[in-house]
């Protein structure tokens, strides 16, 4: 083992830079310097997402196939830059309030390390750096989930997060034990020629998919989210509801497409079960929340329905409108979050009865989540349209007939409760309505991305969703 | 010459400008800068013709030109939509014809409708009309002409309803809307049926006279036709619709209620003979496969004419005889094309059917905008409040008169040029044709002049206001188009324009020349006779055919014709069932799953119940189930 190995895994070993420098820095760094801190980090990261924006062309493979990393996933890591940017940005108003201040530093460094986690899930070649990376990714999601300690619903968050967490790894490695049993390797390459179709591996199979099930929460594993997502500091749910889950959703799928390929029929019988559940059930919730966290937090496992159609499917296509779905949803959850945040941060209204008449006095910001429903309901123009025609359509080229048109009709379903949003925002009186506020300029320039990133790529998301098709094949 | 984008951006641009920011501007800026830019559209419309038509011809025709080209939809390698520029002698011609009017209408209107609300919004209209119309004459392929033809279509829906408070303009709008969008749903299955067997859009494709592209139809008969028969068939039923010819003409008459320029411009000069351009366009396929269909197109112009002249000798509204004065012509036109063959002096119909829509668009445009000036001082549309205007509008009697002269037929005026031509064509398709176009022309000539004598000598009304002369932004126009009117006879158009590109020259058929004439100063003469002084002749013809006058002055019926068709056959018969099962069956379904969701939505909601143990167990047993699925499998 050469010592040049590390030289290729360069998106991890900048994330670990950043986070090393942003350690010293809030350490050592003076009381007056430390003002700066968020912009630093922000600038900081910035650059390490510019540095690593390109993916490269082949698939790089290092410390003998411990780790290997696909153009594709290259792609995603930098669509999980630019999401975790975006959460960073929004997170401004939070971190600088006066509870959180004092253990501002460590917010940045927590989250990254997650971050790093889930590159490693996502680069691995073997279970066991797989394993590590997931456990790296979601330990520090407890702490973050936790953050706001002295709040009930924080600290209860924190908990259930961390016990459902540890059950689902449990299972998770329950089944790993039994790969490595029945197989004698955790290398990716090596399982996938020597899986036979041993009833014990089936089993193994089935105990170790449901810990991703977990993490991109699909029905019925999905219970911990409403709670978590509720409780959790604002930044926090947006950072797990596209951070974490687009990540899991796309390891799901390599795992299922280089590792478990032969499994093809049993997975494909498991996720439609499971898609057909987690969309309907999570829909006929959707429809009765007042919280708006508790309210997307339910949309958000609608949604993660959605995008195992891209699973399911098995085809390149399914792969690429798999990448761009997450893209579109990361973009479009986004901007919802970024204003309930802001106005969460602001006035603490969070339920959809304050909503009402927010067009009133803060029409910007109505305007900005009307654009992130329609997008996350499927309104042409906008993006969120394209992706789920993508994703249907990859659907339906296998032969998913009956699942597209149950997903389909599930959209009308999301399509009220979306709107729903819209109707208090835009039509209902209120008495005691939001007041007017001009947000800081990290949330404005975060919902400016957002926003124009919703209709740009409504409009222009052929050529992405090409670039993504041409890069798929290489999986 | 990539430069003629600009004369449709232009336009599109100053559409959106006004239509985002006029409401912000003052209403004279608004105004003046969609003038400008539609003078300076002018301005390069008239350079465009001007290289084209000195430029040398190949083989003795002035070729096609597509400076500008592009794919805009690509479907498969056969299948695609490009969007372009074609310019070929009528394009150039009409983008001459629209570009002046509008320009004219512009400038005019700048008097008539200042202070009216919602001017800027006015001139946004018009800048997207003008867009619209030229889009549509410079189309290279069908498909492009299509998607112009509809924004023609909502433009001039959008002037109509200008006066949006007065429910008789939303009424007029909504009808021509829906009338003139019937007619082109015609026009879509003609050009899906068309390019289904020719596997083309393109106009040079479908005209090269080259059979080898109907080949695919070979043999595809329907009802006895031939396909190509059935499609052409199609396409101009759409071009009838634009061109209100009977019986969908129901639409024009009361498209007058929107502003009288508008009126000028769309429902006289240009809009309305986009059906007749778009016939000429496809003109060669209409000669060389469907002949029979171009002859029904004659019949169908020449008994639109007869008919609308009729009404037009009674009507009392100014604007409608005008209208029905604009039917009753651009039935001469159809008839012209549906008379001419290919080529030489076969092709005379052909060229004297679009040197009579270039004339007629002048003369024609000249009237509307008089009519205007009227109006304007007047208040009111009624013929019987008008009466011995001459000594109070002089510029508007003299140009009124000009016009009337040329649509009439009398030389030296343009309309004599042209009509004359399209005389002479119809004669030689089969003389009683000949004659029936005499007689339809000797009653043009008698009810622009019984207007003519109406508002201008007669018995004076009594008026609140003394009437007096239009403002110079109107009488300018007038004058201009007047000036044109009087010359625009002498432009050696076969030069220009004729069936197979070829000079052509016009020479007057003086037989046919001189009836005419006589023709048309004995209507004038009897004209002038009823109605220039005091006379109760047009009384007693009136009480002696009670039922003619009635029939005629209700334009024999029609409009009621279908009112009875919508309101008791399709509502009652068609509608109704279909809004009982909307609103019973589908909507009750759709109620029925919301309410279902519903429950079951509250049904399940303790299953979150907060309790983590609880999640722990539907989790393991959601694994098991999954374990269990996969090795049952």
């Amino acid at each position: 083992m050469g010592y040049a190995n590390f030289l290729f895994l360069k998106e991890e070993l900048s994330l670990i830079v950043l986070m090393i420098i942003l350690l010293v820095y809030d350490l050592f760094g003076s009381q007056k310097s430390l003002k700066y801190f968020h912009p630093v980090a922000c600038v900081l990261f910035l650059a390490h997402t510019l540095l690593n924006l390109l993916p490269q062309e082949t698939t790089i493979e290092a410390f003998g196939g411990m780790y290997s990393c696909t153009p594709i996933g290259g792609v995603v890591k930098t669509i999980l830059n630019a999401g975790t940017l975006i959460v960073l940005m929004q997170a401004y108003n939070w971190v600088n309030s006066e509870s959180v201040l004092i253990r501002r530093g460590e917010f940045y460094l927590i989250l990254f390390s997650s971050l790093l986690g889930m590159y490693f899930m996502i680069s691995a070649g073997n279970f066991l750096l797989f394993f590590i990376g997931l456990e790296t990714a979601s330990i520090p999601m407890a702490i973050l989930s936790a953050y706001d300690k002295y709040k009930y619903q924080s600290a209860e968050a924190g908990a259930k997060y961390i016990l459902s967490a540890t059950f689902a790894s449990g299972l998770s490695l329950y089944g790993i034990s039994l790969i490595y049993g029945t197989v004698g390797t955790l290398y990716f390459a090596d399982i996938t020629h020597n899986i036979s179709g041993n009833p014990l591996q089936y089993m193994a199979f089935g105990f170790f998919i449901v810990g991703l099930f977990f993490k991109i929460s699909l029905v019925p594993f999905h219970q911990w989210t409403p709670d978590v997502y509720e409780g959790a500091p604002t930044p926090v749910t947006a950072y797990f509801s596209v951070i974490s889950k687009g990540s899991a959703a796309f390891v799901l799928m390599t795992l299922l497409f280089k590792v478990f390929g032969n499994f093809l029929v049993e997975w494909q019988a498991i996720l439609y079960v499971v898609i057909i559940a987690t969309i309907t059930i999570a829909n006929l919730f959707a429809i009765r929340q007042q919280n708006l966290k508790r309210f997307l937090a339910y949309s958000s496992v609608s949604q993660a329905g959605y995008i195992m159609l891209g699973v399911i499917s098995g085809s390149a296509i399914g792969m690429s409108s798999l990448v761009y779905y997450i893209l579109v949803y990361m973009i479009s959850n986004l901007a919802a979050f970024g204003v309930i945040t802001v106005i969460e941060q602001r006035t603490g209204k969070i339920t959809l009865n304050d909503y009402n008449g927010l067009y009133a006095t803060n029409p910007k910001l109505s305007v900005v989540m009307m654009l992130a429903l329609f997008s996350l309901a499927g309104i042409p123009p906008f993006a969120g349209f394209f992706s789920k025609f993508f994703i249907f359509y990859a659907g339906a080229q296998q032969g998913f007939y009956v699942l597209v048109f149950i997903a389909l009709l599930n959209t009308i379903l999301s399509l009220y409760y979306y709107l729903l949003v819209v109707k208090a925002m835009f039509i209902q009186k209120n008495e005691t309505p939001i007041v007017p506020f001009r947000s800081d300029a990290y949330t404005r320039i975060s919902l400016i991305v957002c926003s124009a990133g919703i209709i740009v790529l409504g409009l222009f998301g052929n050529t992405l969703y090409e670039l993504f098709v041409n890069m798929s094949f290489g999986v | 010459m990539e430069y003629t984008i600009l004369i449709l951006l232009l336009p599109m641009l100053t559409f959106v400008g006004l239509g985002l920011f006029g409401m912000k501007l003052r209403p004279n800026t608004a105004s003046y800068i969609g003038s400008l830019s539609l003078a300076i559209t002018t301005l390069l419309a008239y350079t465009t013709a001007g290289f084209y038509f000195t430029m040398p011809r190949i083989d003795g025709i002035f070729a096609r030109q597509l400076p500008v080209h592009f794919e805009w939809l690509h479907f498969t390698e056969t299948l695609h939509i490009d969007l372009g520029i074609l310019l070929d002698p009528i394009s150039v011609m009409m983008l001459v014809v629209i570009t002046t009017v509008s320009l004219m209408v512009h400038i005019y209107s700048l008097g008539y409708m200042k202070g009216e609300r919602g001017f800027q919004r006015y001139y946004a209209f018009l800048s997207l009309f003008t867009f619209s119309m030229l889009g549509l004459v410079v189309a290279p392929n069908i498909f492009q002409m299509y998607i112009f033809w509809e924004l023609v279509g909502v433009s001039s829906y959008l002037l109509i309803g200008f006066y949006y408070t007065k429910p008789a303009a939303i009424a007029a709008s909504k009808k021509a809307f829906i009338v003139t969008r019937f007619a082109d749903l015609g026009f879509l299955l003609g050009i899906l049926l068309l390019s289904y067997f020719t596997q083309t859009f393109d106009f040079e494709a479908l005209t090269s006279g080259n059979s080898a592209i109907f080949a695919g139809a070979a043999g595809v008969t329907f009802l006895g036709g031939s396909v190509i028969s059935w499609a052409l068939v199609l396409i101009f039923i759409g071009g009838a619709g634009k061109s209100a010819m009977f019986p969908l003409h129901i639409w024009l008459p009361d498209a007058m209620e929107g502003p009288t320029p508008v009126s000028a411009l769309i429902h006289a000069a240009t809009m309305v003979v986009a059906g007749v351009y778009l016939v000429a366009r496809l003109f060669p396929v209409y000669v060389s496969a469907a002949p029979d269909v171009l002859i029904g197109i004659g019949y169908v112009g020449a008994f639109t004419s007869l008919y609308a002249a009729v009404v037009a000798c009674v009507q009392t509204d100014i604007k409608r005889v005008l209208a029905f004065s604009t039917i009753s012509q651009i039935g001469f036109m159809m008839v012209a094309l549906g008379v001419s063959g290919m080529g030489g002096h076969q092709g005379l119909g052909y060229m004297a059917s679009m040197f009579h829509l270039f004339t007629h668009a002048m003369f024609k445009a000249l009237l509307f905008l008089c009519a205007g000036a009227i109006i304007h001082t007047i208040g009111s549309n009624e013929m019987s409040h008008m009466g011995g205007l001459r000594k109070y509008m002089p510029y508007t009697h003299i140009t009124f008169l000009i016009a009337c002269l040329a649509i009439s037929g009398i030389p030296p005026f343009s309309g004599f040029f042209s009509k004359d031509e399209i005389l002479t064509a119809a004669f030689e398709f089969h003389p009683n044709f000949g004659i029936l176009m005499s007689f339809i022309a000797g009653l043009t000539a008698f009810y622009m002049f019984r207007l003519y004598y109406n508002i201008f000598w007669g018995t004076p009304a009594t008026h609140e206001h003394t009437p007096h002369e239009a403002p110079k932004s109107m009488t300018i126009p007038l004058m201009i188009l007047a000036g044109i009117t009087v010359l625009a006879g002498f432009i050696p158009f076969g030069h220009f324009v004729s069936s197979d590109g070829l000079v052509y020259n016009i020479h007057l058929n003086w037989g046919v020349a001189t009836a005419s004439i006589v023709i048309a100063l004995i209507a004038i003469g009897v004209a002038a006779f009823f109605y220039k002084s005091r006379c109760d002749i047009p009384d007693r013809l009136m009480h002696m055919y009670p039922q003619f006058h009635k029939a005629a002055y209700h334009r024999f019926y029609i409009d009621e014709f279908y009112l009875f068709i919508t309101k008791r056959i399709i509502f009652n018969c068609v509608s109704r069932p279909i809004a009982w099962f909307d609103r019973h069956i589908i909507d009750g379904a759709l109620n029925g799953m919301a309410y279902v969701s519903q429950r079951i939505s509250y049904a399940i909601r303790g299953f979150q119940s907060g309790q983590i143990q609880q999640y722990a167990f539907v989790f393991l047993l959601g694994t098991l189930l999954i374990v269990l699925l996969v090795v049952l499998i």
